[in-house]
């Protein structure tokens, strides 16, 4: 990989209407830069959708593609950010063998070492879920690999909030509506 | 007051009506007669209130409608029915992106209830208009018929003008709801005017009242925000010489002082190689374009750079710039001029000269006033161009009759070129010289053409013929895609590789659509002709039998700088 490249968070706030990722990710598909991670949620404002996506990038492209997406009408603000400007969390569940698991006590304690909780065990299987940042995650993913224990695994696209007191919009929103 | 209930077609009517629209064009077919079915009475007799041109081709339409807002600055109106009736539409529609050209598109949808079930001649038209509109949007309810109409006009022409696509599914259309009058002029997630910034101003200003050598770069921003009066106190305060990009050659009159001629590959030499020489470069209303910058890692390095721009998304896109002047040229002109001191830069404007001189010998003088041999494309543009006095409407095709027609022509008028420059769409200028005709009534509109793009639209004779739209065809034939052809000549060995082309008898075509026709051969009758066809009401075809090699000059080679332009080519 290019060693320019950063790993960055954009946030994009849009009003809630159908057709709106499509319009953001064919931004990305036009430059051909692959999306990492993509998360979609309602904001604290009402009626405004959050967007939460990570990609590759240097720093000139991410600064056009935060633009093109924001000039889509319907979006409010878009915003990149590297991981220092954020506060990050990840969900990964993963489902493991309950035979292997009773056969190797360091799954255990892999499991309570990542701070990760046993949501479901039954003969068959156990779900285990954990919240964390991506390299938590990616570390008890690695290990429980290891142990051959692995059934499924899901990890959740990036969640981020940033810094700032409220969400980055809300000045902005309350201007326009002064309008 | 009672409640008034209508169909959403009716809403239709009554919302384009409101919106000022007065011409509509448009192709029905089934997924939108119901709003047919209503325009029937709103086009005749006293409830009339709409022209609508029946085209040839839903893709005419669309470029018809560019050329009626290229000319009369409002919004151009096309109706159409769904599935190919729509997707005909988005060559144009993706122009009118590209250029900035505000159009409203109104296309038939199946019902509802069918949608996704690939009913007859349903397209996911949202989906593929999206990438290539500035807003698209599916008219689900009658309900929502007033202010999705009212959001597309607002949108369409406010900021960076641009196209927007409503999709009306039929249910739509026939369904009744309460007509409930609504005007969008707002929203919020949507800035069409950047505030501008008073220390950017002062930056710019600054900058300008430091240069010596000054130069000004005017695009189509200035005629979009109607600031030709802002633009040339600016210039005329500071004393800077401008070049003009092809959509903005009617920005500033080709007889203004300060006018250094036109940008881009095919523009005038001195304004190319005078970028490379500037020491700052002021940008207004353009967008840096390829065609204009040729290869971009060298262009202007020597050069601070500002760039006025009302599109934030514009600023360091292809060419960085050191102020970024974000707004409204109609306003940050006028701000930037208030600071300036009053200056002058006599040696500087000076040396333009002599870079024109050389143009003018090698290329102006042998284009316009050829000696001997086949008549050439730049001689005809000129006979027009003079009979014509600056007055006219200059619409033209793609390719070396766009490249000549726009370096000969002369511009008096603001919004006189209608030209696809960015998406550079062969058959667009005889459609788009049909909308101009009807945007700008009182004025003369000359279409010049090649003989592959106008039989690229040459069905829009039929429109011609109807509405006996006055437009003036220039036919420049060389029986080639001359420029393609001159690219192979150039760069791919000579290998003519199917541009050569065979054409049919245009005075029999002419004759079938009962369109008075000529054809110029010699150049001793060139200018009786051009007088013929600019005396006769209504639409005229000349033919002009070109040189089948002729080269397009000065040139900028691809992936070469500004300042490497030739005056002569070699093979």
């Amino acid at each position: 990989m290019d060693s320019n490249k950063k790993l960055y968070t954009l946030l994009v706030y849009s009003e809630n209407i159908a057709g709106i990722l499509n319009q953001i990710t064919a931004v990305f598909t036009r430059r051909q830069v692959n999306i990492e991670s993509l998360n979609v949620s309602a904001s604290s404002i009402a009626g405004i959708h959050k967007y939460t996506i990570t990609v590759w990038s240097d720093e000139e492209q991410i600064v056009k593609i935060t633009k093109s997406i924001e000039k889509k009408i319907d979006v409010v603000k878009a915003n990149y950010f590297l991981d220092d400007d954020l506060f990050i969390h990840e969900v990964a569940l993963f489902k493991i063998s309950t035979p292997v698991l009773m056969e190797h006590s360091e799954i255990s304690r892999s499991i309570r070492k990542h701070d990760a909780r046993m949501m479901e065990v039954n003969p068959t299987y156990a779900t285990v879920l954990l919240a964390g940042l991506t390299e938590d995650i990616a570390d008890l993913f690695n290990q429980l690999n290891e142990f051959g224990c692995l059934l499924q695994y899901t990890r959740s696209g990036r969640i981020a909030v940033t810094r700032s007191k409220e969400e980055m919009i809300s000045d902005y929103l309350e201007t326009q509506e002064k309008r | 007051m009672a409640k008034e209930v209508i169909t959403g077609a009716e809403a239709l009517m009554r919302s384009l009506h409101k919106e000022g629209v007065e011409t509509i064009f448009g192709y029905p077919g089934g997924a939108i007669m119901p709003v047919f079915d209503h325009l029937y009475h709103y086009t005749r007799g006293e409830s009339k209130m709409f022209d609508h041109i029946l085209v040839r081709h839903e893709q005419a339409a669309a470029h018809a409608a560019q050329g009626y807002a290229r000319v009369s600055g409002d919004v151009g109106v096309c109706l159409v029915t769904s599935g190919p009736g729509a997707t005909n539409t988005l060559t144009g529609v993706a122009d009118a992106m590209m250029d900035s050209t505000p159009l409203v598109v109104i296309a038939g949808q199946v019902g509802v209830g069918a949608l996704g079930t690939d009913a007859f001649q349903e397209v996911d038209l949202v989906g593929v208009a999206q990438p290539i509109t500035k807003w698209a949007y599916q008219i689900r309810r009658p309900e929502d018929v007033a202010w999705a109409v009212s959001r597309a006009f607002y949108i369409a022409r406010s900021g960076r003008p641009g196209p927007v696509v409503l999709d009306f599914p039929k249910n739509a259309q026939t369904h009744t709801c309460e007509w409930i009058d609504v005007k969008v002029d707002h929203v919020r997630s949507y800035e069409p005017y950047p505030k501008l910034k008073e220390d950017v101003i002062r930056r710019a200003a600054d900058l300008i009242n430091q240069a010596e050598r000054p130069f000004a770069l005017v695009g189509q921003g200035v005629e979009l925000g109607n600031a030709h009066h802002e633009l040339m106190e600016f210039l005329e305060k500071a004393d800077i010489p401008a070049g003009r990009t092809l959509l903005g050659l009617s920005a500033l009159p080709s007889n203004h002082p300060l006018n250094m001629g036109m940008l881009g590959m095919h523009g005038s030499y001195a304004t190319n190689l005078k970028t490379q020489e500037c020491d700052v470069l002021i940008a207004i209303g353009m967008r840096f374009s390829d065609r204009v910058t040729g290869v971009p890692s060298t262009y202007a390095k020597q050069a601070h750079i500002i760039h006025l721009d009302i599109d934030s998304a514009e600023i360091n896109k292809n060419i960085k710039c050191e102020v970024p002047v974000i707004g409204d040229c109609k306003k940050s002109l006028p701000a930037i001029t208030r600071l300036l001191k009053k200056n002058s830069h006599t040696e500087w404007i000076a040396s333009f000269e002599t870079y024109r001189q050389m143009e003018e010998e090698q290329v102006i003088q042998p284009d316009i006033h050829p000696a001997e041999g086949p008549l050439l494309m730049g001689e005809v543009v000129n006979v027009v161009a003079e009979a014509t006095a600056g007055k006219a409407v200059l619409v033209n095709d793609v390719g070396q009759n766009q490249m000549i027609s726009s370096r000969y022509f002369k511009f008096h008028t603001r919004r006189s070129i209608v030209t696809s420059g960015g998406f550079g769409t062969m058959g667009f200028g005889l459609p788009a010289a049909v909308g101009a005709t009807f945007g700008s009534p009182d004025r003369t509109v000359c279409c010049f053409m090649g003989d592959g793009g106008f039989q690229m639209s040459i069905q829009e004779l039929g429109t011609i013929m109807e509405q006996q739209a006055p437009v003036k065809m220039i036919l420049l034939n060389n029986n080639y895609l001359g420029n393609v052809r001159q690219w192979q000549d150039l760069m791919f060995g000579g290998r003519r590789s199917f541009t050569h082309m065979m054409n049919p008898r245009y005075a029999d075509i002419a004759k079938g659509y009962g369109i008075p026709y000529d054809i110029a051969v010699d150049r001793r009758d060139l200018k009786k002709k051009v007088a013929q066809m600019l005396n006769t009401e209504g639409p005229y075809l000349l033919e002009c039998v070109i040189k089948e090699d002729e080269d397009i000059v000065p040139m900028t080679m691809p992936g070469k700088s500004v300042d490497e332009m030739q005056l002569t080519l070699t093979y």
